[in-house]
């Protein structure tokens, strides 16, 4: 399981385990009415519950419980028919009631794994070589309330406390310290992210800080027993996750390395310097007195529950790469690369219905023009200006020699830009190939006759000289003929 | 039981109370008297007996998943010792 | 009408022998005369009370009106009541206008019920003789040097002295139950569970229960039937259909088993106490009931167990108290760790404080297991006796508090003692079973005794019943103390 490092200090095991914080996608906080849209006015979503006030009471939200059920299925974990709210003791300002409801000993999900795609990145903690798959294993995942945020500067010397925050459901997904270097952590992270949104149980927006990733490091020799780990926290990026490792195992490594001891600390990635720093709050002694939340009575998920919440999970990506592969004769490539995203995959299905039978072509389009123009554009899957239905009607035109590869890539661009459907644009454009064989038998005999020289020439042998007549018939179609039948002709004709 | 100052100096700061020298003497007098009582329950032999959390073995209800909360943050705010612009001010937090 | 029963009183304000506004102008002005003495209430405000007492008077001019209709009542402090002062008796809320209603403020409003003030209580009810609230000690009005017991002390005294017809109390380890009999009227804790604890500030929420406190059984039925109900936001509020606590009321006792634990009849109980409580007993079998010894043979460890556990919750509950969105900020600190310490050291009294300490002790790391977890296996064993015990007999009886109500200031150096002081009432809690108080007469030193009942879970209409048939046949409920200008 052990990777080495292949820069500067192959010497070193790196171990990353990752503590990842998801927002659920409820309307309602955890614990109380509350509202839990993103970005409003400080503290105009904080009610009693989530300001603390003296007397109120939590009451759990089913859709929180749900969204965990489904989780845990989807990473084949065992959900746990009994579990338990605890209290985690500490006070911060944004910790209103100074504690924080969470599970401890009793979590909701046990454990489950998950399997990644690692591409190799650069950096000196990347493992090296090819793209290859990995199943990390996760530990357990609990539900617990998110705290507010501090505003810092405020006021003059002053902290801002916004409560809007507090109460919002999280899923906290405790992986086992089964990556080794920064790639797979990001590869896992990665995967992680598309998991939630796969099965719809958060918008994992990480600029909103839905997705959160709380990474610990540690580094040994190779047999060694585990390094003490220092806990980099709130990652919000893949980018910065990256940069964040790499820097703490060259740190590590080099304070090693130069004698010096590492001592368990939370770090925080300032993402401006690429460097990480302890922080200075929470100094004290991590004393949280966890105990059964009295408020809230243990957690008992019924068959019948667990049953209903499997009804809604999606097929997963894992099953439709082999379904892909399988059904349709993809390679590990498209099947992967369909189903990077839900939307993704939902868009191929649907395409893919409208032309069945053209699974490689649909493939090779998703892939490629179609992600191109959404990076260029900067737009989500979700975003794409054009429909299924559009693509698929592409398709059909592609598949029955209607319009040429090149007819089809304006059709593209054209619908992109302006909309419509592929028939109106290849009317409206002339993009119809001509695959009259008559009219193509015609091009190619007037232009033999034109060119008696160079016919004489290739039939000499000079095959180069095939590409000289597709030029010719293809410009005498105005480029319409279609290309496989005008070289067949071409080449019967020539052939004398 | 005898508890140290030190012990009681713990105690204080983490549930966060400000404590004199003087305080933290008395406080530990009053405790050790208090784990004298308590200590009674340490010799019961509780092998294999459940812990009871609640008064009724029930489980949790679950809330439906709907927003029921208007903005009451004037109301609430209005019984807030320092604010401004909405937010609630604290002395300066360090990370 | 200072003596009439809630019952009486509905009937004359439906017969308009009086108005709402008349009898809440009587409690106003009998508060004006006697609380500055008794300090009962920390919280009045007569035109609040009188606006509601006009509405009650409209209800009950049409044909909406319900039992308590217009009939003042007083709130406990720790009820949070929108508009109104909410101070738990402490430092810290001393200035908290509580922006919403508790449960059970809510039911007594649609009730249609006057809420004539908020009673004096010890600090976030931590204690047992009235002495920690910052509001200053309670007097009990039988004998203005004595305790009127504790935390619903100031509750108990205003039933007591006639500054209310009825009033709310909690009860976590004896709350309501020992003020009762310290200032000889009638209290009951119903289950676990039967009055939602939303909007009550929380102490211990695993044994915190809200009960009524009044001078007879009849009237806390009354009082019952308007407190409890499911509530959804709060998760241990039970989901049960609602029940008339009074329709048991008249039933004979014949054939009732009586079950009299041992270990609350041994040393440690008061000769007068155990006395008026034996009188009762003999009572109850001239009124057909059958006497079964029986025995709780961990209760010894209530107490103990008690001081792990509720500390522990109290602890953790008492933390969102840190200066920040309401409530006591210390005037002046350096920093935010400062301020946190310095308010809740200047906002807490000594007894809070001490049992914050308790609980964060042993919550705290290393510790858990042999005092907390161990508290709660305990915990377990005590609520196993008395389901054994309720095999044998219908209810439980026993004295309420070991001796009559001790002076004011007499216990105040020493927290073992006054904990003590609990000792018959805290199983009850820790069990989450319903438990009542009832006078049954007076001390040598002229200070009531209550005797206790303690029924299985949900059996609080058998009890009322056991209280109401006893109270036919006596009259130490319907004494009044002197001095309080009847």
């Amino acid at each position: 399981m052990i990777h080495k490092t292949n820069v500067r200090a192959p010497a070193w095991e790196i171990v990353i385990g990752l503590e990842v914080h998801t927002q659920l996608s409820t309307n309602s906080k955890i614990f109380s009415g509350a509202s839990t849209t993103y970005g409003a006015e400080p503290n105009t979503q904080a009610d009693a519950v989530s300001i603390a006030l003296p007397g109120v009471l939590p009451v759990l939200n089913k859709g929180a419980v749900e969204r965990a059920i489904k989780f845990g299925l989807a990473v084949g974990a065992h959900i746990a028919p009994r579990s338990v709210f605890a209290r985690k003791n500490y006070f911060y300002p944004d910790l209103p009631k100074g504690y924080q409801i969470s599970q401890f000993d009793l979590p909701v999900v046990g454990q489950g794994a998950l399997t990644i795609q690692v591409e190799p990145l650069s950096g000196p903690s990347t493992g090296s070589g090819q793209t290859y798959e990995k199943v990390v294993r996760i530990t357990r995942a609990h539900l617990e309330e998110d705290a507010g945020k501090s505003v810092h500067g405020a006021s003059q010397g002053m902290t801002g406390v916004d409560l809007n925050r507090a109460g919002t459901p999280l899923l906290e997904i405790v992986s086992e310290p089964d990556m080794c270097s920064a790639a797979e952590a990001v590869a896992y992270a990665k995967a992680l992210h598309s998991l939630v949104r796969w099965i719809g149980i958060s918008d994992g927006n990480m600029q909103e800080g839905s997705f959160r990733c709380d990474v610990n490091v540690s580094v040994r020799k190779p047999g060694a027993p585990l390094g003490t780990r220092r806990e980099i926290k709130n990652l919000n990026s893949f980018k910065f996750m990256q940069q964040a490792i790499d820097y703490e195992v060259q740190w590590q490594i080099d304070t090693l390395e130069n004698g010096g001891k590492i001592h368990q600390a939370t770090i925080l990635f300032n993402p401006d310097t690429g460097e990480t720093r302890a922080m200075r709050s929470k100094e004290d002694a991590h004393d949280y007195r966890y105990f059964p939340d009295p408020d809230l009575l243990p957690l008992d998920i019924t068959p019948v529950m667990l049953e209903q919440v499997r009804a809604t999970l999606p097929e997963l990506p894992q099953a439709k790469r082999a379904r892909y592969t399988s059904e349709y004769a993809l390679s590990a490539y498209d099947a992967n690369g369909l189903t990077a995203s839900r939307e993704m995959a939902d868009f191929f299905e649907a395409a893919l219905s409208d032309v069945p039978g053209q699974a490689k072509i649909c493939a090779n389009w998703l892939i490629g023009e179609v992600s191109a123009q959404l990076n260029r554009d900067d737009l989500e899957m979700a975003q794409c200006p054009i429909t299924p239905l559009q693509l698929g009607g592409m398709l059909k035109r592609i598949a029955d020699s209607t319009i040429s590869n090149a007819g089809a890539k304006e059709v593209f661009r054209a619908m992109w830009a302006e909309g419509g459907d592929a028939d109106s644009i290849i009317e409206a454009k002339g993009l119809k190939q001509v695959s009259d064989s008559g009219v193509i038998e015609k091009i190619v005999d007037e232009i033999i006759a034109a060119n008696a020289d160079k016919v004489a020439e290739y039939r000499s042998g000079k095959d180069k000289l095939f590409g000289f007549f597709v030029g010719l018939a293809m410009k005498a179609s105005k480029g319409k003929a279609n290309p496989a039948q005008l070289n067949d002709v071409l080449k019967k004709k020539l052939a004398g | 039981m005898i508890l140290a100052n030190a012990d009681v100096r713990k105690v204080a700061r983490l549930a966060r109370l400000a404590m004199s020298e003087a305080e933290i003497d008395a406080a530990r007098t009053q405790l050790s008297g208090i784990f004298d009582l308590i200590a009674e329950m340490q010799a019961v032999d509780t092998q294999g007996i459940t812990p009871m959390s609640h008064a009724q073995d029930l489980s949790q209800r679950l809330r439906e998943d709907v927003v029921t909360q208007a903005n009451q943050r004037e109301l609430f705010q209005a019984i807030a010792p320092q604010i401004e612009a909405g937010l609630y001010l604290v002395p300066q937090v360090i990370e | 009408m200072l003596n009439s029963s809630l019952l009486q009183l509905g009937s004359a304000l439906r017969a308009k022998t009086i108005s709402s506004v008349e009898l809440t102008q009587l409690y106003l002005d009998r508060i004006n005369a006697l609380n500055p003495a008794l300090n009962a209430y920390i919280t009045t405000n007569f035109e609040s009370s009188l606006a509601q007492a006009r509405a009650a008077d409209t209800l009950l001019a049409s044909d909406k009106a319900q039992p308590l209709t217009g009939i003042p009542i007083a709130q406990k402090d720790i009820f949070c009541a929108k508009g109104w002062r909410t101070t738990c008796g402490s430092r810290m809320l001393e200035n908290f206008i509580a922006p919403y209603d508790a449960h059970v403020i809510e039911q007594f409003n649609n009730a249609g019920a006057v809420n004539l003030g908020k009673t004096n209580m010890d600090e976030f009810a931590m204690g047992s003789s009235n002495e920690t609230s910052h509001f200053g000690a309670v007097k009990n009005p039988w004998d203005r040097n004595a305790v009127p017991g504790g935390s619903s002390g100031g509750a108990a005294c205003a039933v007591a002295a006639r500054l209310c017809a009825a009033a709310t109390g909690t009860d976590t380890g004896g709350s309501i139950r020992q003020p009762a009999a310290l200032c000889g009227i009638s209290g009951i804790k119903p289950t676990y569970g039967t009055v939602s604890r939303y909007g009550m500030i929380a102490f211990a929420s695993s044994l915190d229960q809200a009960g009524p406190m009044a001078r007879g059984a009849e009237d806390l039925a009354l009082m019952l039937n308007v407190m409890t109900g499911f509530d959804e936001r709060d998760s241990t509020s039970l989901q049960r259909d609602k029940e008339d606590y009074a329709r048991d009321l008249s039933k004979p006792l014949a054939g009732l088993r009586i079950g009299l634990p041992k270990e609350f009849f041994a040393e440690g109980l008061s000769q007068d106490v155990a006395s008026c409580v034996n009188e009762a007993i003999a009572e109850y079998k001239k009124l057909g009931a059958t006497i079964v010894d029986i025995s709780l043979p961990n209760s010894r460890l209530a107490v103990p167990v008690y001081y792990v556990l509720a500390p522990a919750e109290a602890s953790s509950n008492l933390s969102r108290y840190d200066g920040v969105r309401y409530g006591y900020r210390a005037p002046e600190y350096t920093d935010l760790a400062d301020m946190y310490e310095k308010s809740r050291a200047q906002g807490f009294g000594a007894e809070v404080k001490r049992r914050i300490m308790i609980g964060t002790y042993v919550l705290s790391h290393g510790y858990y297991d042999a005092y907390y977890l161990q508290a709660q296996k305990i915990r377990r064993l005590i609520a196993q006796d008395f389901e054994n015990a309720f095999k044998q007999c219908d209810v439980i009886m026993g004295p309420t508090s070991p001796s009559t109500a001790f002076d004011l200031g007499s216990k105040g150096d020493d927290p073992v003692q006054m904990y003590l002081s609990d000792i018959y009432t805290i199983a009850v809690n820790l069990a989450g079973l319903p438990g009542m108080s009832i006078p049954a007469g007076f001390g040598s030193n002229g200070r009531p005794v209550g005797l206790q009942i303690i029924g299985n879970y949900f059996k609080e209409a058998q009890m009322l019943n056991v209280a109401h048939q006893y109270q036919l046949a006596t009259d130490h409920h319907g004494r009044a103390p002197q001095n309080i200008e009847l």
